[in-house]
Parts: C-alpha cells; structure tokens; sequence
C-alpha cells in the first residue's frame, strides 16, 4: 500500500466515522420506536389525519419548463467553476499560457452568458 | 489496511444494490434517489482510489446538478409509469445484450489485451497517484490546462452549445406579460403622463 494514499485515506476517516455515526443513531432512533412504542393500530390511526382527506390524485402535476431551463443553465456555471479548482491550485505552475488558455474557456462561456441575458433566459417574467 | 478493504466493499455493494433498485423501484422518483444514493458511494469509492478531486466533482456536479435535472424531467414527463413498466421484460435481452457488451469492454480495457495507447505507459492505470506529495487537484491542472489545451477548448464548446441548444429548445417568450422596463421607466417625462386642462368657470369637463 502506498503510504501517500494511506496518508490520504487518514484524512477521510473522521467523515466515515461521522457517516457511521449518523448511520447508527438514526437507525437506532427509527429502529427504538418500533420496538419501545407501544403500538396498537386501528383503522381511524392509520387513516390520513383526521381534518385531512384522501388525496384526489397523485402529486405529480406537470410544472412549468423554465424550471428545467433554470436547472440546465445551473449546470453548466457550475462545470465552469469545477474547471477553475484545478487551474486556481495549479496557477503558479502552468504559467502565463494556462492563465489565457483559462482566459478563452471563460470567454467562451461567456459568449453564451451574454445570449442568454440577452435572450431573457434569465427572466422568469 | 483491512478496513479499506472493508469499506471499499461496503460502498461497493450499496452502489450495486441501488443501482438495481434504480431499474426496479416502482416510483420513478425512488430512482432517482437511488441514483443519488450510487453517486454518493462511488464518490467513496474514488477517495479510496486516491481520486479525491473526482469524488468532489462527482458530488457537485452530479448529485447537486445532473440528479435536481432528473428530477425535473422525472416530475415534468406525463407518462404513465405503470403502463411503462409493462414492458420490462420485454426490452430485458437487448438490455442484457449491451450490458454483457459493455462488460467485456470494460474487461478488454482493464485486462490491456492487445490495447496499447500510444504514448501511454503500460500500467497507466493503475497508478493513479502521480507522485506522492502532488495533490491530485494539483496534478489535474498541470495537465489539463496546457498539455490538453484542445480538449479543455472543446468541452468549453461543448457547455456553449448545451447553453444555445437548451434556450433555443425551451425558452418561449410569452405575449402580453408586463415586464418591468427601467429605461423607459427613467425615461417617462411629466408631458407623457400628465395633461393640464384649462376648465372655464361654469362650463363643467
């Protein structure tokens, strides 16, 4: 085993106990009412709440397109930012010709930016 | 380390299980969460790979972008489910036909039979750390942004072409909304909006 990845795997061990953790205290949570609760159903319990009624269908309604327009413009501002992590730690070492070469990327994206601002993508109207 | 060898199984396992449930579960929405229980667990399967950088994208871009987009298509598609899942089994052998390709690919690749990359080392991949006090972001972007210039000007193409194509494909300008415009707002003088009526006595408007 490498002692460079294992230095590296050290580093993520408080998110896994963390994760283990969180696992366990929510099972034991959920898992302590089945079993500590004293449970003694009927129909009028089980039933939706009691002001409440049945629902009329599911809740699944067709919504609007410019939710999808939203989300898919998010996406892509946000491969843009993964793309600058790696060039802001690497900065120093790529030199003048990573600089522009991030330069253009960004002025590509930017074209876009300008169509759609100017197209009113951005306005929910 | 046993407990690497442990929980690379752990996650191993959960992103198998979730990806048949992805198939398998009855409400598309439950697949869609499944697929985001499989990302989570093959972002923990690149840290233990040494890939952490991957596992950050993976978690950002995936789980927070590319899994919100399913959800949209999954709530926004009218398409009665139960009726679409009738033929399961029907479209089961060409399904298993691409997976068993996409299988012995993968093999091919990870075996190196009779492949060779031209300018590749032999075990390329299998070291993916480069050296042992370079970061992986950092190793990433050493390369990225010189030796594979073209590659990151295309993909930056790319992203342009999603960004026209998914305007052009979706965004509708809808007649008779009123927008504020504050030009014209600013614009507005006293002569346009207010007139002065010069009323005789007696004479009434």
């Amino acid at each position: 085993m490498d002692i460079a990845l294992t230095d590296l795997l050290l580093e993520y061990l408080p998110i896994l106990i963390f994760l283990g953790v969180a696992i366990g205290l929510s099972v034991v949570m959920v898992g302590g009412s089945y079993i500590a609760a004293h449970q003694k159903p009927d129909p009028e319990k089980l039933s939706a709440y009691e002001c409440g009624f049945d629902a009329f269908e599911g809740s699944r309604a067709q919504f609007d397109v410019r939710f999808y327009l939203v989300a898919i413009l998010f996406i892509i501002f946000d491969l843009e930012v993964a793309f600058l992590f790696p060039w802001a730690v690497a900065l120093g070492e790529i030199g003048v010709f990573g600089f522009w070469s991030m330069v253009v990327f960004l002025g590509i994206l930017t074209i876009g930016f300008v169509y759609e601002w100017k197209k009113g993508a951005l306005e929910w109207e | 380390m046993i407990v690497q060898g442990l929980v690379f199984y752990l996650f191993a396992a959960i992103v198998v299980v979730s990806g048949v449930m992805v198939i398998s579960a009855r409400n598309p929405v439950h697949s869609v969460l499944f697929l985001i229980l499989a990302f989570f667990n093959s972002a923990g399967l690149f840290v233990l790979m040494g890939a952490e950088f991957l596992a950050m994208i993976l978690i950002i871009v995936y789980v927070g972008a590319v899994a919100v987009l399913f959800l949209f298509v999954v709530m926004m598609l009218d398409v009665n489910f139960v009726q679409l899942r009738e033929g399961f089994l029907q479209y089961l052998p060409v399904g298993g036909l691409i997976g068993i390709i996409l299988f012995v690919e993968l093999l091919l690749v990870l075996g190196g039979a009779g492949v060779t990359v031209e300018g590749a080392p032999a075990n390329a991949l299998a070291a993916p750390m480069p050296a042992a006090n370079v970061t992986n972001t950092e190793a990433l972007g050493a390369l990225l942004y010189t030796k594979y210039v073209y590659l990151f000007q295309a993909a930056g193409m790319v992203l342009l072409v999603a960004m026209i194509g998914a305007i052009v494909l979706t965004h509708r300008t809808r007649p008779g909304v009123r927008r504020q415009n504050i030009s014209d707002q600013v614009g507005r003088r006293r002569e346009d909006g207010v007139e002065l009526k010069k009323i005789q006595p007696g004479q009434g408007a």
